[in-house]
């Protein structure tokens, strides 16, 4: 055939040379993104390790960044993070019982789902916005972890909302029927069959969405967190400090070895968080053997 | 007939079920947790209007939304909000240079070359990528990017727009990827095999026939990644400087209007001041634009999903 049939259009040669070459470049792309991950960690490791010991995890901050360490920020994400799931936990998972297996289609539901939607989209900021003037101010809890949690669970809950009713909608309609054809309320079906085989999954999106509150830096900065914190919080009104806020605190100073001791912060901060993904794993792969 | 319809109402009252208190109950409990979502927004609105309706007393919205000099906390003191809406476009601009290109590429290798092989290895590495801590970002922009960029052009500031940029590029590219992996993956297949019966190479099929035929979930995914490098603040705040700068050079050093609320609220700044009202004013400009981008998304996200349903 000769290529004259189709003006116009290149050889055939020509354009599986082209096919070939973009084949190879759209590859090259997306192993960009893997190459800088690596680099990533490897410049975050190799800065950080050397400032990782068991002091460190053990100490203040301090002026002396042979003495600092991120024991005051760890016992701070560790209480923001619980208080979190305090709050938003429940009050995530009865929205979605309520959205995916109480309500009817109708106004009412879809102005609470386009909501949920819009409010996934909202920068952290504002968040904190929020939190700075009716947390921590209106209702004058200052700049206590309890402001900061509860600011974190309204910044966490529709991530919570959205993947607590994905985990309903793949339960099988058929158990809910079948409990009520045998009596059950609605509650009663929700309660004793659909819950519990969507367990799995919502925990799974609950320990993903606090994953993101543990690394969420600005709303804690909003309501005042960046603060000296040489102490532990003992109860939920205490002044407090974040890992992911000490980060910053060190990233910001100029000096190289407060630099070093930011590397080590993130690689604690990244150890959690990869602490909290296996779970989160585990628990996926427990539940697909099971079924 | 209103005899008839009262004997159908009574017929259907016989059949009626026993109203349980407690299932009602439990349902309003569940309707109040709901409705929390509802008062989250009403409360963001009132509170970033009441602050902004404040600040509007004192400074015209004219001057708010048009004037080039942005000084709130220094003077002579000028509110024009152009110089943080400025970096915070260059930002944005930047990071939509990188993470579109490798983004819609790497989704189209994923949807349209990858083996299931490599799929299972790449997937992963993109929820590590998104799931990374936007401050380990802002370090690393600090740390390597910058340094970097001085070692290629000498005059790069210490701070400046590009590293952030580039940061916040890597930071929304696994959204971007995802997304457009998803939008390409609802494309019928059959479409693929009439553009291959045709006889057209893999790269036309991709470039023709998915890719347009996936455009308005791809344009959906651009918008949602813009909007996210919009409402960014650590990295930003850590990378690109806290100078409020109307320039088009990324290698100065500029603020973005996120990182302008974080510097005000380091400082001890004390309620009711016009200070503490602007980063309310800015949060609620920064609300406004985020949302409607979201709002413009999901828009051409509900025109797309039309297709092929």
């Amino acid at each position: 055939m000769s290529d004259a049939a189709w003006p116009g259009l290149p050889s055939l040669a020509r354009r599986h040379r082209r096919a070939a070459l973009a084949r190879r470049g759209f590859a090259l792309l997306t192993w960009l993104g893997v190459a800088l991950l690596a680099v990533l960690l490897l410049r975050v490791g190799r800065q950080g390790f050397a400032w990782l010991d068991w002091g460190f995890l053990t100490s203040f901050p301090s002026r002396f960044p042979a003495q600092a360490g991120v024991l005051s920020a760890l016992a701070g994400t560790l209480w923001l993070i619980g208080l979190t799931a305090l709050f938003s936990v429940p009050i995530g998972i009865a929205a979605a019982i309520y959205l995916e297996e109480f309500s009817r289609p109708g106004r009412l539901r879809s102005a609470i789902e386009v909501n949920i939607a819009n409010l996934a989209g909202v920068p952290s900021i504002v968040y904190g916005l929020l939190g700075l003037a009716f947390f921590v101010r209106g209702l004058n809890l200052g700049r206590s972890v309890l402001a900061g949690a509860l600011t974190m669970s309204l910044l966490i809950l529709p991530t919570i909302i959205i993947a607590a009713r994905e985990a309903l909608k793949a339960v099988p309609q058929s158990l809910r029927q079948g409990a009520m054809a045998l009596g059950a309320t609605r509650w009663q079906a929700v309660r004793h069959h659909a819950l519990p085989s969507a367990l799995p999954g919502i925990l799974t999106g609950i320990i993903l969405s606090l994953s993101r509150a543990i690394g969420e830096a600005a709303p804690l900065i909003m309501i005042g967190a960046l603060t000296y914190i040489a102490f532990t919080p003992d109860g939920p009104l205490d002044d407090f400090t974040a890992l992911p806020i000490q980060i910053y605190n060190w990233a910001s100073r100029p000096q190289k070895d407060f630099h070093g001791l930011a590397a080590a912060g993130i690689l604690v901060l990244l150890a959690v968080l990869l602490l909290m993904n296996a779970a989160a794993v585990a628990i996926r792969y427990r539940s697909q053997r099971k079924s | 007939m209103p005899a008839a319809g009262t004997a159908q109402a009574a017929a259907r009252a016989d059949f009626k079920r026993p109203r349980r208190w407690g299932e009602e109950g439990i349902r309003g409990l569940l309707l109040l947790c709901a409705l929390v979502s509802v008062l989250t927004t009403l409360g963001i609105i009132v509170t970033l209007s009441t602050e902004t309706f404040g600040f509007l007393r004192q400074v015209p919205a004219t001057e708010f939304l048009f004037g080039t000099r942005w000084s709130p906390l220094l003077a002579p003191r000028s509110y024009g909000v152009l110089p943080l809406v400025g970096g915070t476009f260059m930002i944005v601009l930047g990071s939509a240079l990188i993470a579109i290109p490798v983004g819609l590429g790497s989704a189209i290798y994923l949807s349209e070359y990858a083996s299931d092989r490599v799929r299972r290895v790449i997937k992963p590495v993109l929820e590590i990528l998104a799931g990374i801590p936007t401050v380990v970002y802002g370090y690393f922009a600090l740390t390597s990017v910058t340094p970097l960029l001085k070692l290629i052009i000498p005059d790069t500031q210490i701070f400046n727009a590009a590293s952030a940029a580039i940061v916040v590029g890597i930071m929304i590219l696994p959204l971007v990827a995802s997304l457009c992996d998803d939008a390409l993956a609802a494309v019928p297949r059959s479409l693929r095999e009439a553009g291959h019966a045709l006889g057209a190479t893999r790269l036309e099929v991709s470039t023709q026939i998915v890719v347009p035929g996936a455009l308005s979930g791809i344009l959906a995914a651009f918008v949602l990644a813009a909007s996210r490098a919009f409402g960014e603040t650590m990295a930003v705040t850590l990378a690109a400087g806290a100078t409020p700068n109307l320039t088009w050079n990324p290698l100065e050093s500029i603020q973005t209007m996120t990182a302008y609320i974080v510097q005000v609220s380091l400082g001890d700044t004390p309620a009711g001041g016009i200070e503490y009202q602007t980063i309310f004013a800015v949060g609620a400009l920064l609300f406004a634009i985020t949302l409607a981008m979201n709002v413009l998304s999901h828009r051409i996200m509900k025109r797309y999903r039309e297709v092929y349903e």
